[in-house]
């Protein structure tokens, strides 16, 4: 945090001090906790099938399409009729990560590993809903592409 | 915006040609930043912070911030994986409206039970916060004051909480919302075997036959866990796994044998398969001559209830005997569970007859090796520990334990519900390492340790979670501190007990968190919480491994962790204020002194300095307090263990290790107790020793099905049981914060079977009343998706604060381990 951004935190922190505040829970709404809320509506799944860019490289990447249905069982993996490495020409999906060959001693197998068999461990689709409250998280190539501000100043610590 | 790979492609060869012409787009040269001394990231290890696995994650910073996380591949828990919450760990902490400041609700300028929330500064959040602790010691003595903290807590945390209250307050009403959790797990481990927490570890996993799940969704709920068994289960055709629930849920997916059961009727299915096991011959005779004995509970106890309720009168056995029991022998025990044949609970639970032998032949072949797996199915029940006690029955008449791949495993909910609430004895009735504050002799070792005169540490146990709320609403609890845990929308009967008792005109609550809240709402002054690796932090999992992490990031604003409060707070004290004259002239020295000089600042909690925390590392209430306050806590803990069968290594090992599990023994951890060869407390020749009992011996317990306090009538024709989903953490304030978790399971919905759907006239995404006798709320019917309830069972998951579901629940308890059931509650439902 440059010094700026700490002094325009600050200047905003002061008159707050001493004045109420219209505090909330936005998991919640404004409805006080002895009444009930009105349910918002099922969500719609997104199945628009554009990729989401990842928060961050190891971020297993989220489902952009319905999967309703799908089989993913001891019997049967719906998922992999398409993601399979087999089966990405075809189906023009991406093909599971690299990693998913891998057992738990780092060995590359021959197919899918099961520990990776369940997709929805780590997948999930999507409902086409605004965020109830926004999420300050910033990628890392935001902070490397942050113009510097004093060039030759020395590199921060830690 | 809709855009195609091709329409990217082209934008991006534009981008390309306006370079290339010389039109600035940026002032690197290349789109890809290679220079090493802006790409590398600062990556150290952590627990995860949410459920009772305990995987090992990487966090990366960058100037100041969590940037990414991923599994740790040297983590042996999890070997490089996480679920998805664990993926998404980096986001957690930086929700726009996170906490920052305290606040108190005020009018005029002053504190005001019914004013608008202002901020204060710290100074001022404590000098109320003494005052109200004060006036409560005054009227009431310690038992007018309580905390309510949480298996989410860091060991140290938890430990200076403890200690705070049950040295320095002198009083016993601290409890964790591990009550609402394991509390039921561990009275049934104290009960069988005399001491807490499972024989085995996560390495059955790898060494198991046949898994049989117990009220347990762990492809949901402990996913990690579930990845080891589906890759042990699907790479190895002879390992068959068996679900019980009253359910459908993820977990079927892999079942061979899939069961559903009438709620409340596991006590039956479980002694059927005792029976089974004596009927057909196959008790492990030498094993259970050598190493058990065979007692009789008491029965008819009752359900926790507020003691004027018609069915606490009618129990025989409610209150203080309701955990009693008579010695019985081997043909007493046969002839006890031979009632329970297969016509009888085959007709009572609804599980076909084959399929229950097909379950039983699983425990009773012995060349199957089996792990049982419970968790809140199992302990949220109001004869939880009952339930517990038959498991450990059937594994102990097989001799199927302590071995790699026979193991009853109860599974933990929360990350430090085993480090903290249970090892560390944050419960209202313990001590750390399994002592109780009712045994004389447990009182003396925590008083030797914590340098006190005799009988400073009060002989009876304090207010459990349920009875806090009812004590807040009696008024006879008058300061209530909760930390990491949001009990107003966790805590059952929230509407007749829980609510009620926060905003009684007497009381003042006190809530430390991280956002806002059900129960940051319904408090009086608000505690802005540092979390996770905001500070330096320890946690103990579900199968004995203690691990810890660094502070890796400051926290925002004036949020300050659960420690530094707890500690800051103690300043506020003198000795005077809160010890008896009789006390104080027993121990002259701390006359004049504060509880910060007495609890923490006495020459051993404060003994290691500053500088040892690791180079590189930032340490907030080390440069605070001017000493290493998490090691020297720590430390101190840590002498109660030892020599007692809870040894754990030194502090600085577990900085450089990824967990250790415990009895840690000459520097080596234990996977299996209780096992000769393994288990250093076990002795040569002794072959297996159950060593928490006096006599060596596990218990094996003659108990009966005995019905819940509530069923489905006709005015509420439908079961309702609620629980987590695999995207949420508990009440979701963490991870519904996090947008692409919110976006994978925005809210709550009422799963609920195709056939009662159409019965209520309604249809998928219809809005409905789901209401029991205590209080009803609004949601949305799900016919399809990841739960497939039975005809007449619904289901509603809790994080969603919107839909606060806990409003339905019968604050019935297990009278005997004080857990709430939230899986049972009788609801009628109704088109709106």
């Amino acid at each position: 945090m440059n010094v700026k951004k700490i002094l325009m935190t600050l200047l905003l922190l002061v008159p707050l001090v001493g004045t109420a505040v219209d505090l909330q829970d936005s998991m919640r709404g404004h409805t006080p906790l002895d009444q009930t809320t009105q349910p918002p509506p099922i969500a719609n799944t997104d199945n628009s099938d554009i990729r989401r860019a990842r928060n961050y490289a190891m971020q297993p990447p989220v489902i952009p399409h319905k999967i309703e249905g799908y089989q993913v069982d001891k019997n049967a993996n719906k998922c992999m009729m398409c993601h399979a490495r087999t089966r990405t020409q075809e189906s023009q999906a991406p093909m599971v990560s690299v990693t998913h060959f891998m057992d738990r001693d780092s060995n590359f197998l021959a197919e899918l590993s099961p520990r990776r068999y369940f997709c929805l461990q780590c997948h999930v689709p999507q409902a086409d809903l605004k965020p109830l409250v926004e999420n300050e998280f910033i990628d890392v190539d935001t902070i490397l592409s942050k113009p510097v501000k004093s060039a030759g100043a020395p590199a921060k610590k830690k | 915006m809709k855009l195609t790979r091709r329409d990217f492609i082209k934008q991006s060869a534009a981008v390309t040609a306006a370079s290339s012409v010389g039109i600035p787009i940026q002032s690197i040269a290349s789109n890809v930043v290679t220079d090493s001394s802006k790409t590398q990231l600062k990556w150290s290890k952590a627990a995860c912070r949410f459920c009772g696995v305990g995987c090992g994650v990487n966090v990366g910073v960058k100037d100041g911030r969590v940037v990414a996380t991923h599994g740790d591949i040297n983590a042996e828990v999890n070997r490089g994986l996480n679920c998805v919450k664990g993926y998404f760990l980096s986001k957690i902490m930086y929700g726009k409206d996170r906490l920052t400041q305290p606040m108190l609700r005020m009018t005029n300028g002053k504190y005001d039970k019914n004013g608008e929330f202002t901020p204060v500064s710290w100074d001022a959040a404590f000098d109320i916060m003494a005052q109200k602790f004060k006036q409560a010691l005054k009227e009431k003595g310690p038992a007018g004051i309580g905390m309510f903290g949480s298996g989410q807590w860091t060991i140290w945390e938890g430990y200076a909480a403890a200690k705070l209250f049950k040295a320095g307050f002198r009083s016993n009403n601290i409890d964790p919302n591990a009550r609402h959790c394991m509390a039921s797990a561990v009275a049934g481990f104290m009960r069988t075997f005399g001491i807490d927490e499972p024989m085995g570890c996560y390495d059955d996993i790898e060494h198991a036959d046949a898994y049989v799940l117990w009220g347990s969704n762990m492809a949901e709920m402990h996913p990690i866990l579930w990845t080891r068994m589906t890759d042990r289960k699907l790479s190895s055709s002879q390992v068959k796994m068996a679900v019980l629930s009253t359910y459908e849920h993820r977990s079927y997916e892999l079942a061979d044998l899939p069961m559903i059961f009438t709620p409340q009727t596991d006590l039956a299915i479980l002694n059927y398969i005792a029976h089974y096991i004596i009927k057909n011959n196959k008790v492990n005779k030498d094993f259970v001559n050598k190493h058990t004995r065979f007692v009789v509970g008491n029965t008819e106890i009752g359900y926790g209830l507020r003691p004027d309720h018609p069915l606490q009168k009618a129990a025989k056995n409610a209150g203080p005997d309701a955990g009693g029991s008579k010695p019985s022998s081997f043909d007493e025990f046969a002839k006890f569970v031979s009632t329970y044949d297969a016509d009888y609970v085959s007709k009572l639970s609804g599980v076909p007859k084959d399929k229950l032998q097909r379950l039983a032949e699983m425990y009773a072949d012995p060349k199957v090796k089996v792990m049982s797996f419970f968790t809140m199915g199992a302990n949220q029940h109001t004869r939880g520990v009952w339930v517990s006690n038959l498991i450990y029955n059937i594994h102990l008449l097989t001799g199927k334990i302590s071995t790699p791949g026979n193991s009853p495993f109860s599974l933990t909910g929360q990350p430090s519900a085993c480090g903290t609430a249970r090892e560390v004895g944050t419960f209202s009735h313990r001590l750390p390492a399994d002592m109780v504050v009712a045994n004389p002799k447990h009182r003396e070792k925590a008083e030797q340790i914590w340098q006190l005169p005799p009988g400073t540490i009060p002989d009876k146990p304090g207010l459990h979670a349920v009875a806090q709320s009812r004590a807040l609403k009696d008024g006879k609890l008058n300061v209530y501190w909760t930390q990491v845990t949001n009990n107003m929308q966790a805590g059952p009967n929230v509407m007749q007990e829980m609510l009620p008792g926060w905003r009684n005109p007497n009381n003042f609550v006190i809530v430390s968190d991280v956002y806002p809240t059900a129960s940051t709402m319904a408090a009086d002054l608000i505690l802005p919480s540092a979390m996770w690796v905001e500070k330096e932090g320890a946690y103990g999992n579900a199968e004995r491994r203690t691990q810890f992490w660094h502070q890796l990031v400051d926290a925002p604003g004036e949020a300050r962790s659960d420690l530094w409060q707890l500690v800051e707070f103690s300043k506020r004290f003198k000795m005077e204020e809160v010890w008896t004259k009789e006390l104080l002239d027993q121990a002259p020295q701390w006359r004049g002194k504060t509880m910060y000089d007495l609890l923490f600042k006495n020459g051993v909690v404060d003994k290691f300095p500053a500088s040892q925390v690791e180079q590189g590392y930032e340490n907030h209430e080390a440069k605070h307090f001017g000493f290493y306050l998490q090691k020297g806590l720590f430390e101190e803990y840590a002498k109660f263990g030892r020599g007692k069968a809870h040894d754990l290594a030194d502090f600085d090992t577990y900085h450089q290790v990824r967990g250790l599990r415990w009895p840690v023994v000459d520097g080596k951890e234990t996977k299996w107790r209780f096992r000769e060869g393994v288990d250093p407390y076990v002795k040569a020749g002794e072959g297996y020793k159950f060593y928490g009992h006096p006599d060596g011996k596990a218990v094996i317990f003659a108990l009966p099905y005995e019905a819940p306090p509530e069923s489905p009538d006709k005015d509420y024709p439908f079961w309702m049981s609620t629980g987590r989903v695999l995207e949420h953490w508990h009440t979701g304030t963490m991870t519904r914060r996090v947008p692409e978790l919110y976006r994978a399971v925005p809210n709550a919905v009422c799963y609920m079977h195709p056939e009662d759907a159409k019965q209520l006239n309604v249809r998928r995404g219809d809005m409905i009343e789901v209401s029991s006798r205590r209080g009803s709320i609004r949601t949305r019917v799900e016919t399809r998706g990841r739960n497939k309830p039975p005809r007449g069972l619904v289901f509603i998951p809790f994080f969603d604060a919107s839909q606060m579901v806990n409003k339905l629940i019968l604050d019935a308890t297990d009278p005997i381990s004080f857990q709430t059931d939230f899986k049972k509650c009788p609801v009628n439902i109704r088109k709106v």
